[in-house]
């Protein structure tokens, strides 16, 4: 943790109520996000229990499993979840932006156009925490590679048809998540805490409930109050106020009431009394909405503070890798490939780290230039600058045939980089990309004199407005203001076979 | 099989036994397990955990008293999964178990040799038990070297003194190879998942086994010490490798240079044979052969020197004994001396690599996976060493409290606060709401405490902002951002 977020969090501390961490909001949010608030049956590794879901936050629907041990159960739950949550997923693959782009042919070198696909908007699941992520990414391994009665050969055990296609598709959105920055799966609370910095240690703002407390104190009342009563406050019966977000459910109430539920719900099948079943299986449901409900409460509370922040500047072009990524897994189901194997081979799984780390640095860089809380953190480091152009002197470098145009510009700033002369810095913010390097340092003054070495137009005079003016607010920073593209990988002919290429 | 240890029974309580009972209050103490400890050498600083766990009071039940209850608990539906898959491995005298580990721990060429599951008394009392683990421990040991046999520990106990009180420990399974090294075995519920598992089950687990590596080694450095008195008693001489009751070829061969067949056997036999059951615990054990013959009061290092040089060897091994307590009881103590020592003896022979057995994928089928505890190893010995003596901390408490009756005594115990401790203690939101009131930094996390330094408080913290120092320059920068 950086030191400005725990000078956020000490505020927190005294004010009773957190902090801001951000001044805009770094995350795409969808006009009407689809929000999944799942529970897990306890002990069973990726077997769900419940599901509350949809977009109209007045109407969820509920899907429950009320024998989580029964296979036949589990995948007529996740049939329905198919069912609720596929046409959502498959509702944006219609609306498409053709893109051209030319493309040189390898062989005879012309130049073609071609036309892509890029899908106009994509869809946003919105869960509680990383724990339903991770669930709903288990429940994608589970249920990609299973047979259905329609394939050619269904094996012993089919599952309704549309479950692998679900298998698949919340497959690609957990593996999504894993890229900084995207927005096509959010968790709620990792969000929420990248904006806002609460009074308690981020061990327990994974706590939705606690972590809203913070955010949102009921009036009157200082936040480690209402987040400590969130956490463990317990009615007479012994049953949590503000019931876990998931997906793991509250031991008490596992023992407490779902287990009788489902100790009844089972005798009641095994009298083969179907009328029974169902009503013990409506009690089941109630049980389970009565815990969930208020969680999807919290989620929209949460998705409603998150709106309160503009959008941050950058937040658009990165929804767009978030729509190439959508329309990309549109096109592989659509042509029929198999589903996500187990294990990626070796260029996959190097691509997918280049990426992963490539997002990162385009996140870093991105929010520092969207938010000034987020520059504060470089400047802190001495990493950036910023401060007021005092004096703008016109130079020009005449060692090439035709003079171009060098101006001095004279900063003051109570900044103190890890500068030294010769050093170069990026404009942050500024008309266009710009270079400059440090001339001249005066510490005590806190006087730092730049010379302009681009960005001016091809002109011996600058273009108007590429050169700071006297009393204007600038900002440098020591690092590149753009990702650095990585190497790029052989081609499949050339990988040594280790990493997967052919034979030698 | 000798049951000897059957006559011993739990001892007449310490006076610190005493003490720690009369602080529960007469209730029935609650038996720390490795998790505890585990939990405990995470934040070994922390007083109040240490005497409460030494005295076996149930913080949950402390808790609820102390207006904090704890979320802590199992689903029902986990512990019947977790009990359900147990007792497959443990069917039919842990058939499955066993055969899991013939394809995991076995060279091929052992793998059909005979498997022993002795019976462990897991009806008696915790004192029985324990002696009943380590005969059965050194049996195996025997057996081992002797035959080629392996064992299977089910459930053994074992002992382990921590910050002066004893501690009784129960690791699932410890098996003993025909190479006669010695691996804990522990069994989890949360699946191995293509290969993987969840990292922080998989450190707890590991943290837990370390525990138990370091109580096996203790119990090996018992049996090394019980194996040399024993052979003083007869005195005079001492068996070599392979004159034992159980002779043989030597298997590592590590001894083919020593001569000196003139030690008698007879007195041999004695030595062995006083040990209970026919254990010969100096020969075989350990594939490295840490314990060559060393002469009378070299300490430990001596003994590669010997192993080494062949002539030295020879010398040694006419005079001295491949069990000697020399060799033993120094190893021991440097155990305790250094938390990175290698152990020597027979502790030598418990390896530092676990095996986790969990479910694969999402079946209830087992697999199971090595698990590399040095790490984990070498902190849990660190933390435990360093940590102070029960009998010191409870100088804090009046003499006559009883926690039943006055749970606000605990206050008197100093506690090391850190939001970790939500996961792994009863008492935590008590704690939480302590170090709170004490504006104390650690609430934030135990990162931002080092990186105040020696602003321990909230309000220390926020008054340097009025300074010039680094938390000055950042309140002035955030201030500036937030106002535009």
């Amino acid at each position: 943790m950086s030191l400005l977020t725990t000078l956020a969090r000490l505020e927190a501390v005294r004010a009773g109520v957190a902090q801001p961490l951000a001044t805009v909001r770094h995350r795409h949010l969808a006009e009407r996000p689809f929000v999944l608030v799942p529970l897990a049956a306890a002990g069973e590794t990726g077997a769900p229990l419940a599901v509350l879901l949809g977009q109209d936050r007045e109407n969820p629907r509920l899907l429950t499993v009320p024998q989580p041990l029964d296979r036949d159960l589990r995948f007529a739950f996740l049939a329905r979840l198919g069912d609720e949550l596929l046409p959502y997923l498959e509702s944006f693959g219609a609306d498409v932006e053709l893109l051209e782009r030319s493309v040189k042919d390898p062989e005879s070198g012309e130049k073609t156009v071609e036309v892509r696909e890029l899908c106009a908007d994509a869809p946003q699941l919105v869960v509680p925490n990383p724990g339903a992520m991770e669930l709903l990414g288990l429940v994608g391994r589970s249920t990609r590679f299973r047979r259905t009665a329609e394939d050619v050969d269904p094996g012993p055990y089919p599952v309704p048809a549309r479950v692998p296609l679900l298998g698949r598709w919340l497959t690609h959105l957990s593996e999504r998540s894993n890229v900084p920055g995207s927005s096509l799966l959010l968790p709620l609370t990792t969000t929420l805490s990248r904006h806002w910095a609460t009074g308690q240690s981020s061990l327990e703002d994974a706590h939705l409930g606690a972590l809203l407390a913070w955010i949102a104190p009921p009036p009157g009342e200082r936040g480690e109050r209402a987040a400590s009563r969130a956490e463990n406050g317990r009615d007479e019966r012994g049953r949590l106020l503000v019931p876990p977000a998931g997906p793991a459910t509250d031991p008490a109430f596992d023992s407490l009431l779902l287990s009788p539920a489902v100790t009844r719900y089972d005798a009641a099948r095994a009298a083969q009394d179907e009328r029974l079943t169902r009503a013990r299986a409506e009690e089941i449901d109630a049980l389970l909405e009565s815990v969930l409900l208020p969680v999807w409460h919290q989620v929209w509370q949460g998705v409603d503070l998150l709106r309160t922040l503009p959008p941050a500047a950058h937040v658009v072009e990165r929804w767009e890798s978030d729509r190439w990524s959508y329309t990309g897994h549109r096109d592989r189901v659509a042509a029929g490939e198999p589903p996500q194997p187990l294990r990626d081979d070796a260029v996959t799984a190097a691509r997918k780290l280049a990426q992963r780390e490539r997002e990162q640095v385009r996140l870093d860089l991105e929010e520092a230039l969207d938010d000034p809380l987020a520059m504060a953190e470089h400047r802190l480091a001495g990493q950036a600058f910023a401060g007021e152009v005092v004096e703008v002197l016109p130079a020009y470098d005449t060692s090439g045939r035709s003079p171009k145009p060098r101006p001095l510009v004279t900063v003051r700033t109570e900044d103190r980089p890890h500068l030294d002369p010769g050093g170069e810095v990026h404009r942050a913010a500024g008309p266009a990309a710009q270079r400059a390097e440090l001339v001249q340092l005066d510490a005590e003054a806190g006087l730092l004199t730049l010379r302009l070495l681009s960005g001016m137009g091809r002109k011996k005079e600058p273009e108007p407005g590429t050169v700071p003016e006297a009393g204007e607010q600038v900002c440098f920073t020591l690092f590149e203001l753009s990702a650095r593209q990585s190497a790029p990988l052989p081609e499949p002919e050339d990988t040594p076979w280790t990493h997967g290429g052919p034979p030698r | 099989m000798d049951h000897s240890t059957h006559a011993r029974v739990d001892q007449p309580l310490t006076p610190l036994e005493t003490r720690l009972a009369a602080l529960r209050g007469g209730a029935a103490a609650r038996n720390m397990d490795a998790r505890a400890l585990a939990a405990l050498a995470a934040n070994p600083g922390c007083d109040r955990r240490a005497v409460l766990d030494a005295a076996g009071v149930d913080k949950a039940a402390l808790a609820t008293r102390l207006g904090s209850p704890a979320t802590f608990g199992q689903s029902p539906f986990a512990i019947t999964r977790g009990l359900v898959f147990e007792r497959r491995l443990r069917a039919e005298r842990c058939a499955e178990l066993v055969a899991l580990l013939r394809t995991e721990l076995l060279p091929e060429a052992t793998a059909q040799s005979p498997v022993e599951v002795p019976d462990l008394l897991p009806s008696e009392g915790p004192a029985v038990r324990a002696a009943r683990t380590r005969v059965a421990l050194a049996e195996a040991t025997a057996n081992a070297a002797a035959g080629r046999a392996w064992t299977l520990l089910d459930r053994p106990l074992l002992r382990l003194d921590v910050a002066g009180s004893t501690v009784s420990l129960e690791p699932d399974a410890i098996v003993i190879g025909p190479d006669g090294r010695w691996t804990v075995v522990e069994i989890k519920s949360f699946p191995i998942l293509d290969g993987s598992a969840d990292p922080t089950k998989v450190g707890a687990a590991a943290r837990q086994a370390a525990v138990y590596v370091l109580a096996l080694r203790t119990t090996a450095a018992a049996l090394d010490a019980a194996a040399a008195t024993a052979q003083i008693g007869p005195g005079l001489v001492h068996p070599r490798p392979g004159t034992g009751p159980a002779a043989r070829p030597h298997p590592s061969g590590a001894s083919a240079d020593v001569p000196g067949a003139d030690v008698p056997r007879a007195a041999a036999h004695a030595a062995a044979d006083a040990v209970g059951s026919g254990l010969s615990p100096a020969d075989a054990t350990t594939p490295a052969a840490p314990r060559l013959p060393t002469a009378v009061g070299l300490p430990s290092a001596a003994t590669s020197a010997s192993a080494a040089t062949p002539g030295a060897g020879a010398v040694a091994a006419g005079g001295t004994a491949s069990g000697g307590p020399e060799a033993a009881l120094p190893a021991g103590a440097a155990a305790h001396a250094s938390p990175y020592a290698e152990p020597v003896g027979l502790a030598a022979a418990v390896r530092t690599t676990g095996l986790l057995v969990c479910p694969r994928d999402f079946s209830n089928v087992a697999v199971a996976a090595p698990l590399d505890l040095r790490k984990q190893l070498a902190v849990t010995r660190r933390q435990l060493a360093r940590m102070t003596r029960i009998e010191t901390l409870l100088a804090a408490l009046p003499e006559t409290v009883r926690l039943d009756e006055a749970p606000e005594a605990v206050d008197t115990l100093a506690h090391a606060y850190a939001p970790e401790c939500l996961a792994a203690c009863e008492l935590a939101f008590h704690c939480r709401t302590q170090a709170r009131a004490a504006g104390a930094v650690e609430v934030l996390g135990r990162g931002v405490r080092g990186e105040l330094g020696s602003l321990t408080t909230v309000e220390a913290a926020l008054e340097a902002t009025a300074g010039d120092g680094a938390l000055a320059r950042a309140a002035r920068l955030r201030e500036e951002a937030l106002a535009r």
